[in-house]
């Protein structure tokens, strides 16, 4: 049991680094330098730098150069401006084209990039290999991502809140709007299963079935601003959106009730097939040969033997649950992990969105492990190979 | 004695996979009907498609496209155009009845049956594309982890349990803020192309599981031994034999995946990470949240009816041909 433990955790290794790698092609790589964005149109160099600073862009990808004690790149700022500024122009000439336009600050930029790389190069000519391999460093963007993910150090939000404060302000909304929504869309799920896994073949299993699929078909924002409207606007039976002096369970009602009827469709039809392979195996027969009431077939066989399904995902849903809903936030205005995610799309802020990825799949991860550890407590028959 | 050689020639002839799937399929009138639904969303998208082609090649003839394609216009007997450009009044908008408007217009005046026309375009777009470049990547790469093994096959576990990992929703919406209006190797991506390669370049998982399973299962079987035998390269014995075999299990797994690439699609327009400027289901249904409390709910009603009815016959068409085309996979 230990050594499956040691191991399953082990196994844990590649995928953070793999989710990691995955974040950092995204939002730095694809994503890129977003300092212009952040500071604004009109902002000057030195607001520009700042940002850069504060956020990393100043660093190299995956490893860069930096200048020495004794390399003043003051002195040699006007120089490489004028160079580089010349170099555009020949270029431009060379391709019978006006000279495309740039920002000072990314000129400034680029001249540095050239002047370290012209110390670099001289170190090496001068045979100074010391001094050009000092000045080669590994502290980049690269190591700064996992630095800080492994530290759950995520820096502040383009809003100047810190990520890790507003993350943590949203998993009690997030889970008290999904806790029971969760809830309620499983206690009614597997009754009905069950109920349907006992009535299959008859009318009433034909028309859960395809009252279940027209539930799938319904697109889910339809049955948000439909409920919305219908229940909060239209008949005034709940409030329409989230108030923070009210309690809690006030604004929760409705989102969680229109977040159970939109999931029960796909979630009854799931568990139907967990209780109709259970209900066609031999010792279902063997039960009720023996005489025993279809009450005690049901609930003393059949559902236990269908808890390795239900308990998989019923643990692998649980991370879900901190990740709120998305779309019931933003309509009802509850300010949990969704609204989050929503706000941090809307501003394009790929810091929040870095962070939550990282989080939720950590916490997936690690709920993963503790399935395969619930496998073995539910079911003797499997073993630790 | 001729007519008995002709009996068992008819005998032996035996029947594809394909053809006993389409013998089983055509049985059920309802599936078929789901079917001939799918084809018409796809004919429909490719109709405008068609006519947008000829209003660019044939401008010049005067061809201006047909009038039910044209959802920019605004209709309405005694409709007048606003002043400025996005000034609208809710008068504007005329609700369903006989005649011009069977479905009604918005508050700009533009009829919404042909929005929704519009919209299926889009949604058929974005799910066409995302189903190759999923497949693209999920079959070849299933298949070689499956077939080869070893350090090939620890890859691409890897590969898709990492994706897996990043809750679905999130990893999409991440691929589509960061692809949205960039420019990648010097190709510009706007509009819905952000949206079906952040859907595509997520969705490829399942079915690479899928696919790598089955080709594990498969590997020992007798009809790959044999290719082995008369010595079929491997790239032959993956593209020739194996793949084809498992052609179906794709099909099934595509037409229930394309549901989700639809609905996908309709909520990352609804957040504004999709097409901008032109209709789609998403943004009709997103123009509701203003709408309906001025009691227009027929630009909602359309675009849910159209999404819902390609939904339903999606579901009832996979699960048919999941049925018809592998027996064993039957659930009830």
């Amino acid at each position: 049991m230990t050594a499956y433990l040691i191991r399953r955790l082990l196994y844990m290794v590649p995928i953070v680094i793999g989710v990691l790698l995955a974040t950092f092609v995204l939002f730095k790589v694809v994503g890129g330098d977003i300092s212009q964005q952040i500071a604004g149109k009109n902002a000057d160099l030195e607001t520009i730098a700042e940002v850069r600073h504060e956020y990393g862009f100043d660093k190299p990808l995956f490893a860069g150069l930096t200048p020495l004690a004794g390399d003043d790149w003051q002195a040699a700022r006007q120089d490489y401006t004028a160079a580089i500024k010349n170099e555009r122009q020949v270029r431009a000439e060379s391709e019978n084209r006006s000279v495309l336009p740039i920002s000072a600050f990314d000129l400034d930029l680029k001249a540095q990039r050239k002047w370290l790389g012209d110390l670099f190069r001289q170190r090496l000519n001068a045979h100074q290999f010391g001094g050009a391999l000092e000045m080669i460093t590994l502290d980049s963007q690269f190591s700064d991502h996992f630095k800080h993910a492994l530290t759950f150090n995520f820096g502040r939000a383009l809003d100047r809140e810190k990520i890790s404060d507003k993350i943590l302000l949203g998993v009690g909304p997030s889970l008290s709007l999904t806790i029971p929504m969760f809830i309620g869309t499983l206690v009614v799920s597997i009754s009905m299963a069950l109920l349907v896994a006992f009535l299959r073949g008859t009318v009433w299993d034909y028309t859960i079935v395809i009252l279940c699929i027209i539930g799938l078909s319904i697109p889910y924002l339809s049955f948000i601003i439909f409920g919305q409207y219908f229940f909060a606007y239209k008949m005034d039976w709940f409030p329409i959106f989230y108030s923070p002096d009210k309690p809690m369970i006030h604004s929760i009602i409705l989102p969680a009730l229109i977040g159970i009827a939109a999931g029960l469709g796909g979630s009854l039809r799931f568990y139907r097939t967990v209780m109709l392979d259970e209900i066609r195996s031999d010792y279902v027969r063997t039960a009720f040969a023996k005489g025993l009431t279809t009450r005690k077939v049901l609930f003393k066989h059949v559902l236990k033997n269908a808890m390795i399904p239900i308990v998989t995902n019923v643990v692998l849903s649980i991370p879900f649950l901190v990740l709120g809903s998305l779309l019931l936030e933003r309509f009802f205005g509850i300010p949990g992990i969704g609204y989050l995610m929503i706000e941090a799309i809307n501003a394009r802020d790929f810091f929040v969105l870095n962070a939550l990825t990282f989080m939720m799949a950590l916490l997936i991860a690690v709920f993963t492990l503790l399935t395969d550890i619930c496998y073995a407590w539910v079911d003797p028959r499997v073993t630790f190979d | 004695m001729r007519y008995k050689t002709e009996k068992v020639d008819t005998l032996i002839k035996g029947r594809s996979l394909w053809a006993d799937g389409w013998r089983r399929l055509r049985k059920r009138k309802f599936a078929m009907l789901c079917f001939v639904i799918v084809l018409a969303y796809f004919a429909l998208a490719a109709a405008v498609y068609l006519d947008e082609f000829l209003k660019s090649r044939f401008a010049a003839q005067g061809y201006t496209g047909l009038r039910m394609f044209n959802w920019s216009q605004t209709v309405g007997p005694s409709y007048q155009p606003p002043m400025e450009k996005y000034a609208w009044t809710p008068d504007n908008a005329q609700a369903p009845q006989a005649g011009w408007a069977l479905l009604g217009t918005d508050f700009l005046g533009q009829s919404t049956w042909r929005k929704m026309v519009y919209g299926a375009k889009t949604s058929m777009t974005v799910a066409i594309c995302a189903s190759i470049i999923s497949l693209m990547i999920g079959v070849p790469l299933g298949a070689l982890a499956g077939y080869f093994r070893g350090k090939v096959d620890d890859l691409v576990v890897w590969l898709y349990t990492t994706l897996d990992t990043i809750p679905y929703i999130l990893l999409v919406m991440a691929f589509a803020v960061v692809l949205r209006n960039k420019t990648i190797f010097g190709w510009e991506i706007r509009g819905i192309t952000a949206v079906y390669l952040a859907i595509g370049l997520t969705s490829w998982v399942s079915i690479c599981r899928l696919i790598r399973g089955e080709v594990l299962k498969r590997k020992e079987s007798e009809y790959v031994l044999a290719a082995r035998a008369i010595g079929c390269s491997n790239s032959r014995i993956i593209f020739r034999h194996l793949l084809p075999n498992m052609f179906h299990i794709v099909i099934i797994n595509l037409s229930l995946q394309f549901m989700a690439f639809i609905h996908a699609e309709v909520i990352l327009s609804f957040l504004g990470l999709g097409e901008s400027d032109r209709p789609s289901w998403g943004s009709m249904i997103d123009a509701a949240r203003t709408e309906l409390a001025r009691n227009v709910w027929w630009e909602m009603a359309a675009a849910t009816a159209a999404i819902f009815i390609i939904s339903l016959a999606l579901n009832i068409f996979g699960d048919a041909l999941r049925d018809c085309l592998d027996p064993k996979l039957r659930t009830d």
